[in-house]
């Protein structure tokens, strides 16, 4: 079975890789980092990403851009907003996108 | 107003005994994943913790969450990347707005003492906020047989203060004492009730000891101690 691929993006280097390292710690999970938006894209158009977590830091102009572009480009992705900085939060968020995702 | 209720009873919260913190989340926390119990509206997390002597919660990250600590036994050695240091004692309550990022360490502050303390986290209204913590003493003779406010909105209210339309409440009250509670943010607000210790029944519902129940599309919410009782109220937006 193939990893289920998540993109992080955030602007705190140290809770990105908080992040990270969090969702590695599952087997079934591949998390990759991106801290600015056009490592972000970039991160987006190389690799097929099921789910984008959006950290903190990022700008509501940054946000909008962000959504539009990848809803434009891959409208199956699953985006959500991570809240805590890579908490106690964060396997249950992925968990709740991935039963969105076998919704749809 | 015809009222929607969640109860949570005290042993179906989630478990995890890591040896040195012994923790029961009434909503999916770490290693507990319930679908059905995520979240009561913009409150996220309820964690009634009990961390063992000299040990605690390492340096650690969040950004975006409003977390609130309220010591019920023991102190608390408080550190964070603002440079604060403190301890928090029963009485206290501790406010953290985590903002564009934060990092903090919650310990013991005793070698041969257990600490036990809830751990709640609420959505914030803004994101990327400004990190701030604050911390108070409060007056625990001012919950006796009444409903003490610990927690709002506004900075020039009593007790701390959070980004979020939210009032929490404390009432230690005697056996056969009733009380109401006015909810004061709206119709969108609701309620989470829970029991820090006793029994006491809540528009009806008889509650024991850690038990939680929610209440939304409600006005106000009558209390009735069938025992000494000490109750905690959280009132919360129900959308955000």
């Amino acid at each position: 079975m193939e990893k289920v691929k998540i993109l992080a993006i955030g602007r705190h280097e140290q809770i990105l890789e908080t992040v990270i390292r969090l969702i590695n710690q599952n087997p079934d999970w591949e998390g990759i980092g991106a801290m600015t938006d056009k490592e972000a894209v970039q991160q987006f158009d190389h690799q097929l990403i099921d789910i984008i977590l959006l950290c903190g830091g990022i700008e509501p102009e940054s946000e909008l851009n962000l959504r539009a572009y990848f809803t434009a480009h891959r409208p199956q992705v699953t985006i959500v907003q991570h809240y805590g900085g890579g908490s106690g939060l964060l396997t249950a968020e992925i968990y709740e996108a991935l039963k969105e995702r076998a919704k749809s | 107003m015809m009222s929607n209720t969640i109860l949570h009873k005290a042993d179906a919260r989630g478990h995890a005994n890591h040896g040195w913190l012994n923790s029961y989340h009434t909503f999916s926390f770490g290693g507990f994943y319930n679908p059905q119990s995520m979240n009561f509206g913009a409150l996220r997390v309820l964690n009634d913790d009990t961390v063992s002597g000299g040990r605690g919660f390492g340096d650690h990250p969040h950004d975006n969450m409003e977390i609130i600590s309220i010591p019920l036994d023991g102190d608390l050695e408080h550190e964070d990347s603002m440079g604060n240091k403190a301890i928090i004692r029963k009485g206290d309550i501790q406010a953290m707005s985590a903002g564009t990022g934060i990092y903090h360490s919650e310990k013991n502050a005793h070698e041969n003492e257990l600490v036990k303390f809830l751990q709640i986290w609420i959505y914030p209204n803004q994101k990327n906020v400004q990190p701030r913590y604050d911390q108070i003493t409060l007056n625990l003779n001012d919950r006796h047989n009444r409903l003490q406010q610990i927690l709002s909105p506004n900075a020039d209210d009593e007790g701390v203060w959070i980004y979020q339309n939210a009032w929490f409440h404390i009432g230690k009250l005697d056996s056969g004492l009733s009380t109401t509670y006015n909810l004061k943010g709206g119709a969108n607000n609701g309620v989470y009730a829970f029991v820090l210790s006793g029994d006491v029944a809540v528009n009806g519902q008889q509650l024991n000891t850690r038990d939680g129940f929610g209440l939304w599309d409600v006005d106000q919410i009558e209390i009735t101690a069938n025992s000494e009782t000490e109750i905690l109220l959280m009132e919360v937006p129900m959308k955000f």
